[in-house]
C-alpha cells in the first residue's frame, strides 16, 4: 500500500522533533465562499493537518460553539457534496496536507456508505472521524473505510480503560485521537500531568500517532500539548474567531478569513516552538 | 453461526442491540464504557428475584398498580360497533405510563451506586415521574426540556420544580423534546462517573430500547390477565399512541406473538402529513441515525433532522423507538396517523362522555378508536392504551378551541 499522506505527515513532525497542529473548522461555516477561503490558507499558515466538519443539525458531543457553527453552515444551505468539494478543490492545490473529515453518521448513511467512500477517496480525504461510530460499530463504516484506503480514526476518552483500549486499537489507523476530558467540544481543559499520563497509557498500546484533543484554546496550551503528544487540535478556539466576524446578520465580515489565519499562525508557531518530549 | 429459527416476535433485540437493523449503539466513546456497564446491570437485576420484587413493591404500593381495564361503555355505545376497553395508564401516580419506568431505572441506578439523575422531557410526564423518583429516593435531579415545551406545559414545570427537580431550558434547535435529548446526552458525557440518565422512551443506544419496553410491559402483562376475566378472550385489537413508543411497547409486547391480536400504533399527523407539520416517522420518515440508534427518522435529503410537529408535547419527536422500526417492516404492527384536530375532537368526546379527560397524546390513540370501532362488529373487543390524563393539557386544548377560562 502506498504511504498514505497521514504516516508521511506524522513521519515528517518525527524527523523536525515537535509535535503538530491540527486545526478544526465547519465546512460551510459560515457561508462557502468564506470556508473555503479559510481551507486554502490553513496549510500555509501552519496547520499540519486539518480536520473539516461535517455539519449535523444534532451534534450531540459538541459545545455551544461548534453547535452553531453546524447552525451556520446548514442555513447557508451547505450540503455532503459541496464538503466534498472544499476538498476536491483544496486538492488542486494542495497534495500533502492531510485532512481527515470529522462529524456524525447519520448524512454519510443518508449519502449512502459506498457513494460516500468512493467520492471522498477521489476527492482526497484521508480519514474518517465519525463521533458515534465506537468500535462496537465497526462494520458499518470503519471496515467498509479501510477496503476504500481511507484511515478510520477511532476516538479515546479519559473512560477507555486498559481493558478496554485494545478493542478500540483493533482496527484502529491513520492516527488515535484522544478526547482529554469527559465532556462536550469546547468546555474544560485536562491539565498537562492528565495528558501526559494517558499520553503513556496509550502508546503502550498502540504505535500510531495520538492527537490530543479538546479544551485546546491558546498558542501557549497547543505549545504544551505538543511537547506531549504528537499533534494538538484546536476547533472551538478557531471557530470562535469565525463566530466573532460576523456582522449582526451572521454573514461573514470583510477581514473574516485573514483575522482567522493569523489565529492559526500564532497556534503554529506554538507548537515549533516547543520541541517534543520537553515535558 | 445458527440460523435464528424461532418463531417469535419477541427474542430481540440480539447481542447487538439490534431489532432487524434497528437499534445498536451508535454512541461516542467516551460513554461507550457506561452504556456496556448499564447493560451488564440491567442483565443481572432482571434475572435477580429481590429486584422484581422491589419493583412489584413500588407498583403496587406508590404507583398504583394494576391500573383499571376499564370498559368505556358509553363511548361503545355512542360509536356503535367494537367493545373499547381503556387500559386506564392514566390512574397512575404523577398521571401517565412514565412512572413504571422511571422506578425500574431508578432502583437500577440505586443498584449501580449513582448519586445523581437526569433525564429529558417533552410533554412533561416523563419529568414529572423522574422528579418523582428523585424526591422518593432522595437523589439530585436534572431535566432537560425544550424552551417551547416548557411554555405549553408550564403545570407540569411547575410540579417538577416543586418535586426539588431542577428544570433546564434548551434553546437549541427547535426548542422540543428531540433537543432536549441532545442536551441530555452532552450533560451525560460530561458526568459519567455519578450520573444515570433515565431515558423516558424505548429509544436511545441498546439497552434502553430494551429496559424501557421491559419496564412498560407490565402494561400488557395486566391487561392481558384482565381481558380474559373480563371477555373471556385475548383482544382482538391493540391501539397506543407513539411518539418515541413506550406505551404503545409496553401494551404491544406481550401480544406480539398471539397472531390473532391486530397491532395499532397511532402516530401524529400534526398539520396533516402532505403539509410537512407532523411527527409520523414510520408514515413520512426514512431510516438513520440518532440518539443512538436506528430507527426511522424525519430528515431531509442530506441527513439532516428536520423538526417534528405535533400539538402534544409528547408527540413532538422526530424518531421513533427501534423497535417499532422493526415491526413496521415486518408488518407485525400497523402504524396510522391521527392530526392535531383530529386529536383534539377525540379529547373533547372522551371528557363528555366518559368523564375522563385524556392526554392529547392518548387523545391520538381515541381518536383512531373513533375511526375504526364501527367496522366492526359488537363481539370486536378493542383495547386501547390510554397512556395519560390531560390535566396538562388544558391550556393548549382552551387555545385551540378558542375557550377562555372563567365563568362569564
Amino acid at each position: 500500500m502506498m504511504e498514505t499522506r497521514i504516516a508521511k505527515r506524522f513521519a515528517r513532525l518525527a524527523e523536525e522533533g515537535r509535535g503538530g497542529l491540527v486545526t478544526f473548522s465547519t465546512a460551510g461555516d459560515p457561508d462557502y465562499e468564506t470556508s473555503l477561503d479559510l481551507l486554502m490558507g490553513i496549510g500555509k499558515a501552519g496547520a499540519d493537518l486539518i480536520e473539516l466538519g461535517m455539519p449535523f443539525s444534532d451534534p450531540m458531543a459538541d459545545g455551544p460553539a461548534v453547535q452553531m457553527a453546524s447552525g451556520r453552515s446548514l442555513l447557508g444551505g451547505h450540503t455532503m457534496t459541496r464538503t466534498l468539494d472544499m476538498v476536491r478543490a483544496f486538492r488542486t492545490k494542495d497534495d500533502e496536507t492531510p485532512i481527515v473529515l470529522m462529524g456524525y453518521y447519520n448524512p454519510i448513511y443518508v449519502y449512502g456508505v459506498d457513494r460516500f467512500l468512493a467520492d471522498a477517496k477521489q476527492a482526497g480525504v484521508d480519514g474518517l472521524i465519525v463521533v458515534d461510530l465506537p468500535p462496537e460499530e465497526e462494520s458499518e463504516l470503519c471496515i467498509p473505510a479501510l477496503e476504500a484506503g481511507i484511515n478510520f480514526i477511532f476516538l479515546t476518552a479519559p473512560t477507555t480503560d486498559d481493558v478496554r483500549l485494545p478493542r478500540v486499537m483493533e482496527k484502529a489507523s491513520g492516527f488515535v485521537y484522544y478526547a482529554s476530558i469527559t465532556g462536550i467540544t469546547g468546555t474544560a481543559s485536562a491539565s498537562e500531568a492528565d495528558i501526559s499520563s494517558a499520553y503513556k497509557r496509550l502508546k503502550s498500546h498502540t504505535d500510531l500517532p495520538i492527537v490530543v484533543g479538546f479544551g485546546i484554546n491558546t498558542p501557549e496550551q497547543v505549545a504544551a500539548v505538543a511537547s506531549i503528544a504528537d499533534a494538538a487540535v484546536v476547533g472551538s478556539a478557531l471557530v470562535n474567531v469565525i463566530a466573532a466576524n460576523l456582522d449582526q446578520g451572521g454573514k461573514a465580515q470583510a477581514g473574516l478569513v485573514d483575522k482567522a489565519l493569523s489565529f492559526v499562525s500564532e497556534l503554529a508557531k506554538g507548537v515549533r516552538s516547543s520541541t517534543k518530549g520537553a515535558a | 453461526m445458527t440460523k435464528k429459527t424461532l418463531n417469535t416476535y419477541r427474542a430481540g433485540p440480539d447481542e447487538d442491540g439490534r431489532f432487524g437493523i434497528y437499534g445498536g449503539r451508535f454512541v461516542a466513546e467516551t460513554l461507550m464504557p457506561l452504556i456496556l456497564e448499564l447493560e451488564k446491570s440491567y442483565e443481572t437485576a432482571r434475572n435477580d428475584p429481590e429486584f422484581a420484587a422491589q419493583m412489584g413493591y413500588y407498583f403496587s404500593q406508590y404507583v398504583g398498580r394494576p391500573s383499571p381495564l376499564y370498559f368505556a361503555e358509553r363511548l361503545t355505545r355512542h360509536l356503535g360497533g367494537a367493545r373499547v376497553y381503556f387500559k386506564r395508564e392514566d390512574l397512575n401516580h404523577t398521571g401517565a405510563h412514565k412512572i413504571n419506568n422511571c422506578i425500574g431505572q431508578i432502583l437500577l441506578a440505586k443498584r449501580m451506586g449513582k448519586t445523581r439523575i437526569i433525564a429529558e422531557t417533552g410533554a412533561g410526564q416523563h419529568g414529572v415521574a423522574t422528579a418523582t423518583v428523585c424526591a422518593l429516593f432522595d437523589l439530585p435531579c436534572v431535566v432537560y426540556m425544550g424552551a417551547k415545551d416548557i411554555e405549553r406545559q408550564a403545570p407540569n414545570v411547575f410540579r417538577m420544580q416543586m418535586l426539588g427537580a431542577e428544570v433546564r431550558p434548551v434553546t437549541a434547535g427547535s426548542k422540543s423534546l428531540k433537543d432536549a435529548l441532545n442536551e441530555a446526552l452532552r450533560d451525560w458525557v460530561a458526568n459519567v462517573d455519578d450520573t444515570f440518565y433515565i431515558i423516558g422512551t424505548v429509544a436511545g443506544p441498546h439497552p434502553f430500547p430494551a429496559m424501557v419496553r421491559d419496564f412498560q410491559s407490565v402494561i400488557g402483562e395486566e391487561t392481558r390477565e384482565q381481558i380474559l376475566k373480563a371477555e373471556d378472550k385475548l383482544p382482538d385489537t391493540l391501539v397506543a399512541c407513539i411518539g418515541g413508543g413506550s406505551n404503545a411497547m409496553g401494551l404491544f409486547f406481550p401480544f406480539l406473538d398471539d397472531k390473532d391480536v391486530e397491532i395499532i400504533a397511532v402516530e401524529a399527523a400534526g398539520k396533516g402529513i402532505e403539509t410537512g407539520e407532523h411527527a409520523a416517522s414510520l408514515s413520512a420518515g426514512s431510516a438513520g441515525i440518532l440518539h443512538g440508534n436506528r430507527t426511522y427518522l424525519l430528515q431531509n435529503d442530506d441527513g439532516q433532522i428536520t423538526e417534528a410537529h405535533s400539538i402534544s408535547a409528547g408527540l413532538d419527536y422526530p424518531g421513533i423507538g427501534p423497535e417499532h422500526s422493526w415491526l413496521h417492516d415486518i408488518g407485525r404492527a400497523q402504524y396510522v396517523s391521527i392530526t392535531d384536530n383530529e386529536a383534539i375532537e377525540a379529547f373533547q368526546l372522551c371528557t363528555r362522555l366518559e368523564g375522563i379527560i385524556p392526554a392529547l397524546e392518548s387523545s391520538h390513540a381515541i381518536a383512531h378508536v373513533m375511526k375504526i370501532a364501527a367496522s366492526y362488529p359488537s363481539d370486536h373487543v378493542i383495547v386501547m392504551n390510554m397512556s395519560g390524563r390531560g390535566d396538562k393539557d388544558l391550556n393548549t386544548v382552551a387555545t385551540a378551541t378558542g375557550m377562555t377560562f372563567g365563568v362569564e
